[in-house]
């Protein structure tokens, strides 16, 4: 079989030095990891992997300047596809941050704030650091990764998806929230797989072995 | 809330080198950041935090080389420190491969540095490290003063007022030390980690004092900190990270099972 390509697609939002190294690392001589904001490329490639980090609106602003919207909806409907932190916040309808903000509705849902408060306790947002991915259902990318593993997080909004049976993993922290989506050829996480030492390192082999299937 | 308490390593980066002596058994060299950096992965470690000693600013890119090496095996967050004073300082560390920077002695001389860095990067790249030293006479309501130069300068400024201030303008953690513990091993400076913590809305990582394990489950019972920084008895072979989630998790702590 040919070397396959995955494709990082880079809308200038942060750095994405991390998981491409992280990809690089699992994907060993097995496929190529390719950095990239040509849409050519993006849509020659075999599998997708959807980062982001900042504010709700910059990205999509980022999104639609580059026209890479246009181009993650294209290669959502067949091949292989990894959202990772804000690039499963922006696959939603609607967020609640920058006094609200337009998403790509590609998952109904909205995505909302941490309440400040959890019950007497003040929740310190953002969420940040190690917490249990409990999954939900059965998932080809949680193969070998034990249910409620430990993944790193940064980030002080979380979705809400319309149907609650697109989650495949949840998180607690104040409220239980979703914390991985999957529906056909995509999956997309909140935390941070690149940072997530073995746990994530195995989510994305696992994401270079996937066919796509759920 | 099962988030879990961080156990974080703090590495002395001299030119390259790691400083203060680790010691690990097994390692071929005790001074190179990646093997060190690997082997508290292994272990366990949530996070790595890098401080930058190096005296010369010549030298500084040897720090984003060591970062970019760093980055390539180990996948957890690293953060650092020292050296920090301008955006481009910034950028160049987190596209080495670093997760957040420490800004410390640029905060004080110019807060709106650190506005400006959460604005351009995003607060949750910029930790604030806050030096802090006890001014209060032993019967009076506790205070505190941040100190610069390694706690030799006084600069009148309340701790917990000015850890209130950097949060405000953008700081995504407080990274606080307590010069009168630093390096004493009696543990932390417990009312003034309880202090920062109650006061501010982001996660607190308290340093400085740390010589058993029981300091490290005071910090974040007593001392209410988000994460615990230590860097002797890990470095010294005294503990490892193993033991020290072994013992926190003992100890009613959620720690990150590995």
């Amino acid at each position: 079989m040919a070397r396959q390509t995955v494709a990082v697609i880079d809308y200038g939002m942060g750095n994405l030095r991390s998981v491409l190294k992280a990809l690089e690392h699992v994907a060993d001589t097995q496929a190529r990891i390719l950095l990239t904001a040509d849409p050519k490329q993006i849509a020659n490639a075999d599998r997708i992997v959807f980062p982001g980090q900042g504010a709700a609106r910059d990205c999509m602003r980022a999104l639609r300047s580059t026209q890479i919207d246009a181009v993650v909806r294209d290669t959502l409907q067949s091949k292989p596809f990894l959202g990772v932190c804000m690039g499963l916040q922006v696959l939603m309808s609607f967020s609640e941050e920058n006094e609200g903000t337009e998403l790509l509705g590609i998952l109904p849902g909205n995505v909302q704030r941490f309440p400040e408060r959890f019950h007497e306790q003040r929740l310190k947002v953002p969420h940040m650091g190690w917490n249990n991915v409990y999954q939900v259902r059965p998932h080809p990318l949680f193969k070998d990764i034990h249910d409620g593993s430990y993944f790193y997080f940064v980030h002080s909004y979380y979705v809400v998806p319309e149907d609650p049976t697109l989650t495949v993993g949840v998180t607690e922290y104040g409220v239980r929230f979703t914390s991985a989506i999957a529906r056909d050829n995509l999956f997309a996480i909140q935390c941070h797989p690149e940072k997530s030492s073995h746990a994530g390192l195995q989510l994305l082999k696992n994401f270079i072995n996937w066919d796509g299937q759920s | 809330m099962p988030l879990a308490k961080r156990i974080i390593p703090c590495l002395d980066v001299d030119n390259g080198r790691v400083v203060k002596g680790v010691r690990f058994v097994e390692i071929r060299d005790a001074g190179d950041p990646v093997e060190i950096a690997r082997r508290y992965d292994e272990e366990g470690a949530d996070e790595i935090t890098f401080l930058d000693i190096t005296a010369s600013s010549d030298d500084r890119e040897t720090m984003v080389h060591v970062v970019e090496a760093v980055a390539e095996t180990v996948f957890i967050p690293l953060t650092v420190g020292g050296g920090i004073r301008e955006i481009k300082d910034i950028r160049r560390m987190l596209n080495a491969g670093a997760d957040k920077v420490a800004i410390n002695t640029a905060a004080v001389f110019n807060p709106d540095f650190v506005s400006e860095a959460s604005d351009k990067v995003g607060s949750q790249c910029i930790v604030v490290a806050i030096d802090a030293k006890r001014v209060s006479t032993t019967d009076a309501e506790p205070r505190w003063e941040i100190f610069t130069h390694g706690g030799r300068k006084p600069t009148g400024l309340d701790a917990v007022e000015w850890a209130r201030e950097m949060t405000r303008r953008g700081a995504g953690e407080i990274l606080l030390t307590s010069m009168d513990r630093d390096g004493t091993q009696q543990g932390f400076d417990l009312e003034l980690t309880r202090s920062i913590s109650d006061a501010v809305p982001v996660p607190v990582i308290a340093s400085g004092g740390v010589g058993t394990l029981q300091h490290l489950v005071d910090g974040v019972t007593t001392g209410k900190a988000d994460a615990v920084l230590a860097a002797s008895i890990f470095h010294f072979g005294v503990y490892s990270i193993g033991e020290a989630k072994q013992y926190m998790a003992a100890h009613g702590v959620d720690v990150r099972s590995t």
